[in-house]
Parts: structure tokens; C-alpha cells; sequence
């Protein structure tokens, strides 16, 4: 004999909401971006504003809008010294928060940036050798510690790529080959150090700490257009990357090309990195910390990540560039402390708030 | 719609886990998948999906169609149901018409995406963080994601692993639904062989990588077959008006 238990049909659900909710949602995300480009406006101002000489803001103001009515003095202060430094500070954290929001999606890890994979390592490694052995190019002298920083995080981009390519690019290859790659440089940058006079030495350490007094106009183009390409060399793919977030396996089964995404991506991270670093030197955690601060303000459309990201990078690098300033009257202090000293107790608060919550 | 499957291996190093499979799916039927663990199925539907390296070929109405470019006509719902990610729910969905999304996302797509949801009963959850909601309930977003994307093929493995009663009966209906009135092939793995028996018209039973048989659930469901697939003793009870359920007895140790 069998007995059947059927249950009664179900209920019709509730009334059902329209796309309204998810419309209000993004309106509110672009209010943070709004916030983000108020934050850097007001930041750029007070970047340019604060220094040896202090400027007042309304003559900042007058100077960017209306060069010509402002006293010589203030123009050479603001568009031959100041400026140059702010643009820097500017594009080095649109750099670095778009390769760490790159990084963390990539490698679909929360504490990836874009020095995971060695590269400040590597760029460290090239400027030391550079600063010890004194070579220069000919024509370009200024451009001799850049370039030597730049060719070696490509080297080390590079040595990722190839150990990661034979494994099909899986995030967890790209690390192990960036954290051997990381020890690599470091102990090579460590011998150099060894070897180095002590004068050397402590040219070697300053730009070791990351700083923004060798931003001038001949290297801020630079930058500009590696950020430039970058950005560009992306728009394509912001949906791509927006599926790789929900993983390997289920971005390559909705289409995504998921080792080729990973190859272009981190040819631009290398780029982005390699251009942040090589005028500046190391700083840290801008690319840990602002893809954290875009995602959780505007979520994971990497549309308005991306721009989030790069606004964040650029605001804490102005904050950090105005404390640098202020902090100790008459002297600079190297803009990569800074930012590790904002950065680390901010990481903590993440930490604390739930290491999954906003990821 | 006919998905043709001809001579399909798949090896991993000198294994082989699929082992020169053929056949015939056909668009306005629900085909699903049995086999104890291990059996390869979650190994063959990734496979025919493109989504593993594989020999043999896949045909969609008698055109081979590439590995390469299978992506682009055959959906495949992977069995994990885990999350790390904070996309919203819509967000999710709009995913599965990726080709169409561009730095602007037309109005009307957002608004065809929450009425997919609806579908479900998950439009009031649109603006909620995938890792926020339950593995059920992601399980069911995914599902609707492949669905959104309107696919030629449509291969699910274990669409209802995480789901309620409910839903597990709203899933297979709307799967039958969609077959029988746009035609896609529809295939899914499943471990409940009651609901396989109650809502496929037809049944392949996966064994050590080969088909060991195929066709409607009183052919497949034999108790000589599960004995020699899942190892177990279990009666095949006939309900009126021409249902078949499984009622498993005991696993002797083998």
C-alpha cells in the first residue's frame, strides 16, 4: 500500500517591485563618486595651497582659473613648483588604486596590490643598482633611476608571466610566482644596499621611502600617458572583469575568456605600476587600501569601481602629500610613510569590520 | 533545437573520465543526468559546455560547432553555490547577457533582468549582495542569470542541490516550461532520481565515465541498474497515474 502526501499549491507571493530599487541604488553610488571628485577638488586645492610659503586658498583658486591676475610670485609657486608635485600625487594614486582594484579582481584576493607580484621589488632593486653604480644615459640623466625602475618591474612582470602562463594563469600560480619574485629583488635590493658606500646608501634608502619632490613637468606627462593607455587599454573588458568577480569558473561559463582577461590585465597592472613607481619610488598601501574604499561606496560594477578606485588612490595621495607638508613645518617628510601610517590603521579597521563584508 | 555528442572523451593525465560517449539531446525535452558520485557528470556536461579539453565532437542541428565557440551558444550552471563576491543580485543577472553590456547598459535590459527575477519570486532581493544571501537563493540567481541569457543550450549541474521544496518543483517546472515553448535542449545532472523520475522525459545514467543507459524512467530506473550504479537494494514503486518512485532498502557493503 502506499500513502501519498501531497501539499496544497503554493501561495502567490508578494507584490513585486520594479527595477526601482536597484535605479535608487546606483543614483546613490554616483553620489559617492559626486562626494570622491568634491574630495579631490577640495584636496588638490589644499595641496597646492599648503608648503614652505603657504598660499591662501582663494589664491590658488585665482591662480588655476585666471593665471594672469595672479601676482608672479604665486604663478611661479603654483605652476613651477607646486603643481608638477600635485599631478603626481594625482596620477601615481589614479595608478595605483586602478592596478590594486585590478589586482584584487584578477586574483580574486582581498589583500592583493600591485606590489603582490614583486614589482616595487624589482623597481627598488633597479633604481638601487642605478644610484650604486652611478650609470647615466647620456641625454637623459633625470631619466636614468626612472627607467632603470620601470625595465625592472617589467623583468619581473615578465618573470610572473612566464611561470603563471604554463599553469594557465590561476590566481594562485600568479602569486607563489610573485611572492618568489618578490624575494628575489628583495634580496638582490638587499646586497646592493651591502655593497653601497654610505652616502650612497642613504640616497639608495630616500628613494627606497617613496617621494614626491622629483615629480616635474619633463616626468609628469609620463605618467599621464601610461594612466591614459591603461585606462583605455580596459574600457573593453569593465563587464569582463565585473564577471570574473564571481569567479573563475562561472565568468568562463556565462563567455568570458577568463586566462586571456588575465594576461591583458596584468600587462596593465605591470604598466601602471611600473609608471607609478619609477618617479616616485615605493608607496604603499594606496593600492591595497582604495579599491577596499571604492568598493564599499559604489560596489562591484567595475564602471564606477574603476573611476572610484582611481579617485580614492587620488585623494589619499593629496591627503597624505598636504600631512606631508604640515606635519613637520619646514621639511617634507617622504610621502611613502605617509601613507603606510594612514594606510595600516585603516587596514585594521577592515580587519576588524569583517574581512568578507565588503568583498 | 538538436545537440548532437559523438565519441566525447575527456582524460585527466592518463585517466579517462568521460570514455567515447554519443548521443542526442533534443530541444523541448528535459534530459537529465544520473550516476553516483564520481560518475562524470558534472566532467561531461563542462565538457560538452566547451569548458574542458576534450576529443569527439558537439554538433548543434547537425553543425559542429568548436570547443572554442561553444561558450557562446551552450549555458552552463556550475553545482558550487559559494560566494565571495558583493555584486548585487541584478547585477548577477544582467552577467548573463554579457555580450550585450557596454558602458552603458540600456534601461530596458535592467528592467528585463528584474522581471526575470520576478520570475521567481526574487525581484524584492535586486539591489542584495550575492554574499549576503542564502546558498539556496544564490543557486536559484544563477539559474536565472542562464536563463536570462536565453541560450541555445542550457546545461544546469544540480540546479536544485540547495533548494527548498518549493523551489526545487519551481526550478523543474520552469525548466520544462521553457524546453516545451523556445525549444533550447535542456540538460541537467541530478541526484534525486524521484525528481528525475517525475520531471525528465528522459534519463541518462552515467557510469565509471559511459553511458549505461538511456530513455524514459521506467527503461533507466530498473533495480538492476541502480544496483550496478549507486550499489544499493531499492524498490521501483508504480504510482497512478504513471509515476515511478525510487524507495532506496539498504547499501550492503561491498
Amino acid at each position: 500500500m502506499t500513502t501519498t502526501v501531497r501539499a496544497g499549491a503554493a501561495d502567490a507571493g508578494p507584490a513585486l517591485p520594479s527595477a526601482g530599487d536597484y535605479r535608487a541604488l546606483v543614483r546613490r553610488r554616483l553620489l559617492w563618486l559626486a562626494a570622491g571628485v568634491a574630495a579631490f577638488l577640495m584636496l588638490t586645492v589644499a595641496d597646492i595651497a599648503s608648503g614652505p610659503s603657504m598660499l591662501g586658498i582663494p589664491d590658488v583658486v585665482q591662480a588655476l582659473l585666471s593665471p594672469s591676475r595672479a601676482s608672479s610670485m604665486t604663478r611661479i609657486i603654483v605652476f613651477d613648483i607646486r603643481l608638477p608635485v600635485t599631478c603626481m600625487a594625482i596620477l601615481v594614486g589614479m595608478a595605483l588604486g586602478m592596478a590594486g582594484a585590478h589586482m584584487q579582481t584578477i586574483l580574486g584576493n582581498p589583500l592583493a596590490s600591485p606590489y603582490t607580484l614583486g614589482f616595487s621589488a624589482a623597481a627598488g632593486f633597479g633604481a638601487a643598482l642605478v644610484i650604486l653604480t652611478g650609470l647615466s644615459l647620456p641625454f637623459l640623466p633625470w631619466l636614468s633611476i626612472p627607467l632603470a625602475a620601470f625595465a625592472m618591474c617589467l623583468v619581473a612582470g615578465v618573470v610572473v608571466y612566464c611561470f603563471a602562463r604554463m599553469q594557465g594563469m590561476s590566481p594562485e600560480i600568479m602569486v607563489l610566482a610573485g611572492i618568489a619574485t618578490l624575494f628575489m629583488f628583495q634580496a638582490a635590493q638587499s646586497l646592493v644596499q651591502y655593497l653601497a658606500a654610505p652616502e650612497i646608501l642613504q640616497a639608495i634608502v630616500f628613494w627606497l621611502f617613496g617621494s614626491l619632490v622629483r615629480a616635474s613637468w619633463s616626468n609628469v606627462p609620463i605618467v599621464a600617458a601610461v594612466v591614459a593607455i591603461s585606462t583605455v587599454a580596459v574600457l573593453p573588458s569593465l563587464w569582463q572583469l565585473t564577471a570574473l568577480r564571481l569567479g573563475g569558473a562561472r565568468a568562463a561559463a556565462i563567455g568570458v575568456n577568463v586566462e586571456a582577461l588575465r594576461i591583458r590585465i596584468f600587462v596593465v597592472v605591470a604598466l601602471l605600476t611600473s609608471g607609478a613607481v619609477a618617479f616616485v619610488g615605493t608607496i604603499g598601501f594606496v593600492g591595497l587600501v582604495a579599491p577596499h574604499i571604492a568598493r564599499m561606496t559604489v560596489g562591484e560594477d567595475q564602471r564606477l569601481l574603476l573611476p572610484m578606485a582611481a579617485l580614492a588612490g587620488a585623494d589619499i595621495m593629496l591627503a597624505a602629500s598636504v600631512l606631508s607638508k604640515v606635519v613637520s613645518p619646514g621639511a617634507i617628510v617622504p610621502i611613502g610613510i605617509v601613507t603606510a601610517v594612514i594606510g595600516v590603521p585603516f587596514l585594521f579597521f577592515l580587519i576588524l569590520r569583517g574581512q568578507r563584508r565588503n568583498w | 533545437m538538436t545537440l548532437g555528442i559523438e565519441t566525447l572523451t575527456v582524460r585527466y593525465g592518463a585517466a579517462r573520465i568521460i570514455e567515447d560517449v554519443s548521443d542526442t539531446w533534443q530541444g523541448g525535452e528535459l534530459t537529465a543526468l544520473i550516476g553516483c558520485n564520481g560518475a562524470g557528470k558534472s566532467t561531461f556536461l563542462r565538457a560538452v559546455a566547451g569548458l574542458l579539453p576534450s576529443t569527439g565532437r558537439v554538433t548543434l542541428d547537425g553543425a559542429a560547432v568548436r570547443q572554442e565557440d561553444r561558450g557562446a551558444q551552450i549555458a552552463y550552471v556550475p553545482q558550487d553555490t559559494g560566494a565571495t563576491s558583493s555584486l548585487t543580485v541584478l547585477e548577477v543577472v544582467l552577467l548573463g547577457r554579457l555580450r550585450s553590456l557596454g558602458l552603458r547598459v540600456p534601461s530596458g535590459l535592467i528592467d528585463e533582468a528584474a522581471a526575470a527575477l520576478d520570475l521567481f519570486g526574487l525581484a524584492r532581493l535586486q539591489t542584495r549582495r550575492l554574499d549576503e544571501i542564502s546558498g539556496g537563493q544564490r543557486q536559484l540567481v544563477y539559474l536565472i542569470q542562464a536563463l536570462f541569457r536565453a541560450p541555445r543550450v542550457l546545461l544546469l549541474d544540480e540546479p536544485t542541490s540547495a533548494l527548498d521544496l518549493r523551489h526545487q518543483l519551481l526550478v523543474l517546472e520552469k525548466l520544462k516550461e521553457v524546453t516545451a515553448a523556445t525549444g533550447t535542449v535542456i540538460a541537467l545532472a541530478l541526484h534525486d532520481l524521484n525528481l528525475a523520475a517525475q520531471f525528465a522525459d528522459r534519463l541518462i545514467a552515467l557510469h565509471d565515465g559511459r553511458i549505461r543507459a538511456s530513455g524514459p524512467a521506467e527503461e533507466v530506473l530498473t533495480a538492476g541498474n541502480l544496483n550496478a550504479m549507486y550499489g544499493v537494494e531499492a524498490d521501483i514503486v508504480r504510482l497512478p497515474p504513471a509515476r515511478l518512485q525510487v524507495m532506496p532498502i539498504r547499501a550492503p557493503a561491498r
